[in-house]
Parts: structure tokens; C-alpha cells; sequence
């Protein structure tokens, strides 16, 4: 079973004319958000996107952008009270630098 | 045990890089030496010193560490150290698999292995999983780097293909490992298991290797972790019932026995508690077939559907005050628990979760506020 989020909230983009159709976006991708066809990457599934940046990080023509954050609304609330040390520990994992 | 002497791993090369054994980088300062820990096995000779060798069955300690590891207790603790493991007997042309020092990511990993000779890389993620260090960028191409050259990998194996857990993605980008050392970078499956599946068949990973399984085990395994959470708010609450609870006995001037006071505490945190257990049990594991894509909308329907049973099989008696106060808490309570889940499931983004937040947080405030008054309201009319 393949769970989506919210509709039309991702900020995932892809500019097509840049790529070059190497599937890695494809391979790396945890949610199959993209499709190949016609030599090129194509968003066929974008409520399924996490925003984890694994394409855009691993894009060779720097096609893919995406604000990468870990979608947990604790790790919001205890950045919204400047409070981030609190959150899972001292050993959380995420962070929020880059929202905002 | 606090000598320097135990960050000393034979596989890493002082001479070569010293700043890979200094302890303040190291996660832990306090964690055991690979050669206390019982998943080391013995050694193997390579051209750049031995290298230990890991079992691949899970041990009893292995298993302590897993159960300390889900109730949140000492997790800084459940660092592996940073260095080069051999499974089985690996030659200088076995796979190089990378992993991260978490624990559970080291275990996840190495109880899939039995029977396979390669080389386990493990990088220094701070002690953090693999999803979350790749999201920091503590398991990122910098620090595969760094390892690659700390531990010498280019003397000890012929080949120069490293093979990634794929969800160490967000963090590794290959092109640029590839454009700075000598190896390139082959993201595996998702899951350990089927890396012998993924060798097996030349490095290749199917679909359903790509994916990130999210079923009823995967959504119920952070549960304890949650019920953990839920301790101070829960004493917080027994503690406000049993107050009110003695405040009203003392304005009656009935006698205040304390086993009539504890009793009735307790059947007033009765449906709360339920609540919270909806929160952490229910909404996870029914989170597929909940009604709409908010998380806190789907804990606030079960809150719903809570607040009317109560009301309908408990507290039809009750006076109207009491029933207000728990349709106005019961549904927060339980939206608030179901957005608290976006941070355990596997598929939410940080863009969703800030949209939900907008929209919810406003009303479990308000309706906390509003529920809190009621009840407390509610003791004395």
C-alpha cells in the first residue's frame, strides 16, 4: 500500500529541457514520485513526495529542486518555541534550517 | 574504559588520519569497545592491519540494545564504532557495504548477512539511523569521503564500488563521491533483507526494493516510544483530577477518604486515557482506512467516534458541562496524537505538515483551553 499526504502542498519541481533522462531520480526515490519516458523524468505522482531531496541531491544535471525537511510536526512545534534540542532526545536527526 | 586507548579500532590507521580516532568524534564517550561488545567474532588480516570480524546472528546483548533502544532509554549509548567490519572471510574483490552507527542500523544490517563474505563500512552518523542521518547530513558524501580514506579502503579492496543504503539518498550525493575519491557510489534496497537478494542479482534492485514499507508493523514500532511521551502529561492530569477531585470534597465538607478520592480520580482520567491510548494504538495502526489525508483530521475523527461512545454507553447521566468539556478535549487529545504521528510515518513532508499544523494547532488550543475551563468548571456546579 503506497500512502499519499496532502494534495498539491510539495515544493518539488523538475525542469524537464535540463534533463538528461539518466533514471536516478528514479532509483533513488522512496515514493516512485517519477515515471521515465521519451528519454526524460517526469513527475507522475507528486502527492507521493516526502520532500526527503534525494533526487534533487542526486541529479547530475541539478534538474530537480525541493525544499528538503522531515515532515514531523514535533520537530515543528519545539523549533516554534526554539526549543529543537528537545525533540526525540538530544539525538534527533532532523532539522528545519533549511524551512523558514 | 575511559582510556583513549578503547577508540584505538585496529582497522583505522592513526598515522593516516588522526582526526577520525580523536574521542570528542566519536558519538558516545562512554560506549563499549567493539572487541567488549558481543558481536565481534575475531579478526581478519588485511593490507592495512586486522580487521574485526562481526557475527551475523543477533546475540542476547543485541537484543537489550534493541529493547532500550524502542523505550528511548540511553540511545547515545547504541553507537557502533566508526570503522571497516569484515562478514564472513572477504577478499580483496568482496562488495564494500556503508552503514550508519546506529545500533538498530547495524543490527538491521548485519542479521541479513549470514552466509555472505564483504566488507561493512560503518561511518560515524552521530549514533542516528540512517533515514534521519542522511536528512541531517551527518551519513552524507562528506563523510562517506572521509571514511573511505580514514579506514584505507582503496589498499584493502580491488574494486571501487561501495554499495549505499538507498535511504541514505537525501544525504550522499553520487555524482559528487564519484567526482572526489576513487569510488562510486551503488545505492541498495531500502531494507537489509534483501541485499542478498540485490547482490545476488549483480547489484540490481527491483521495485519493490525501492520502496519504503510503511504496514501495520512498520506504523506500530515507535508506539512505546509515544507511550513514553505520554507519562508526564498523564501524571500531570491524574495529578489536576485528584486536586479537583479533593477541592470538591472540601467545599461538600464531605469526608475526604482518600480511597473515594483515588477511585473517583481515576474513573475521571478513565476516558482520557482511553484517548490517549486511540492516539498512540488506534490511529496508527488504522491510519490506512481513516477517512482524509490530515493525520490530525484522522486522530480527531476517532476522538469524535470516542467522545460519542463515551457519551452514549457512560455519561448520558452525567451533567451537560462534564459531556461538553470531554467532546471538546476526547477529539484534541487524539488530533494532537495523530499529528505527533507525521514525525514516525514514512511519507509525510515537512511543506504537509506545516499546512496541517496552520489549521489544527489553532483549534486543539482552542478546544483545549475551552475543554480545560469546562471541566474544571464542571467539579464545582
Amino acid at each position: 500500500m503506497k500512502f499519499r499526504y496532502l494534495k498539491n502542498v510539495v515544493t518539488l519541481h523538475l525542469d524537464q529541457n535540463k534533463c538528461s533522462g539518466c533514471g536516478l531520480c528514479l532509483e533513488v526515490c522512496p515514493q516512485q514520485v517519477f515515471t521515465l519516458g521519451h528519454g526524460v523524468s517526469t513527475i507522475t505522482d507528486r502527492d507521493a513526495c516526502l520532500e526527503c531531496g534525494a533526487c534533487a541531491r542526486n541529479c547530475p544535471q541539478d534538474a530537480i529542486s525541493v525544499r528538503p525537511g522531515v515532515g514531523c510536526a514535533y520537530a515543528v512545534l519545539m523549533d516554534m518555541f526554539n526549543l529543537k534540542g528537545k525533540c526525540c532526545g538530544d539525538n534527533c536527526g532532523c532539522t528545519l534550517e533549511d524551512y523558514k | 574504559m575511559m582510556s583513549d586507548n578503547k577508540f584505538n579500532l585496529p582497522m583505522i590507521d592513526d598515522q593516516h588520519d588522526s582526526s577520525c580516532c580523536k574521542p570528542e568524534d566519536n558519538p558516545a564517550a562512554d560506549y563499549e569497545t567493539a572487541a567488549e561488545a558481543g558481536w565481534v567474532v575475531g579478526q581478519t588480516g588485511t593490507p592495512v592491519g586486522p580487521v574485526y570480524q562481526i557475527s551475523t546472528p543477533l546475540v542476547y546483548k543485541d537484543l537489550l540494545d534493541t529493547v532500550r533502544a524502542r523505550l528511548g532509554m540511553g540511545r547515545m549509548k547504541l553507537a557502533v564504532p566508526p570503522g571497516l567490519y569484515a562478514v564472513g572471510t572477504p577478499d580483496r574483490f568482496s562488495p564494500v557495504l556503508v552503514s550508519a552507527n546506529y545500533k538498530l542500523s547495524f543490527d538491521a544490517l548485519r542479521r541479513e548477512l549470514t552466509g555472505l563474505n564483504l566488507w561493512v563500512l560503518v561511518l560515524n552518523t552521530k549514533g542516528i539511523n540512517v533515514w534521519c542521518a542522511a536528512g541531517k547530513g551527518t551519513f552524507g558524501t562528506d563523510e562517506v569521503i572521509r571514511m573511505v580514506d580514514a579506514v584505507q579502503l582503496e589498499k584493502v579492496v580491488a574494486h571501487r564500488t561501495l554499495i549505499l543504503p538507498q535511504l541514505a539518498a537525501p544525504g550522499v550525493s553520487a555524482h559528487e563521491v564519484r567526482r572526489r575519491c576513487s569510488f562510486r557510489v551503488i545505492f541498495g534496497p531500502v531494507r537489509a533483507a534483501d541485499i542478498p537478494a540485490f547482490i545476488n542479482a549483480g547489484n540490481k534492485a527491483d521495485p519493490v526494493m525501492r520502496r519504503i514499507p510503511f504496514g501495520l508493523r512498520e506504523r506500530l514500532v515507535l508506539t512505546p516510544v509515544e507511550l513514553t511521551a505520554l507519562i508526564k502529561p498523564l501524571a500531570g492530569l491524574i495529578l489536576l483530577l485528584f486536586l479537583l477531585n479533593t477541592a470538591v470534597t472540601l467545599v461538600n465538607q464531605s469526608p475526604a477518604r482518600p480511597a473515594i478520592l483515588l477511585s473517583r480520580t481515576f474513573s475521571d482520567l478513565m476516558p482520557f486515557l482511553v484517548a490517549a491510548l486511540i492516539g498512540v494504538f488506534l490511529v496508527p495502526a488504522l491510519l490506512p482506512y481513516i477517512p482524509g489525508r490530515s493525520l490530525a483530521w484522522k486522530g480527531f475523527i476517532l476522538g469524535l467516534v470516542w467522545a460519542l461512545l463515551h457519551w452514549h454507553f457512560a455519561s448520558l447521566q452525567s451533567g451537560w458541562l462534564i459531556t461538553s468539556a470531554h467532546f471538546l478535549l476526547l477529539p484534541a487529545i487524539t488530533a494532537f496524537l495523530g499529528m505527533n504521528f507525521t514525525g514516525s510515518t514514512t511519507y509525510t513532508s515537512l511543506s504537509g505538515v506545516v499546512r496541517e499544523m496552520k489549521i489544527a494547532l489553532p483549534v486543539i488550543i482552542t478546544a483545549s483551553g475551552l475543554g480545560m475551563i469546562t471541566l474544571i468548571t464542571s467539579y464545582f456546579v
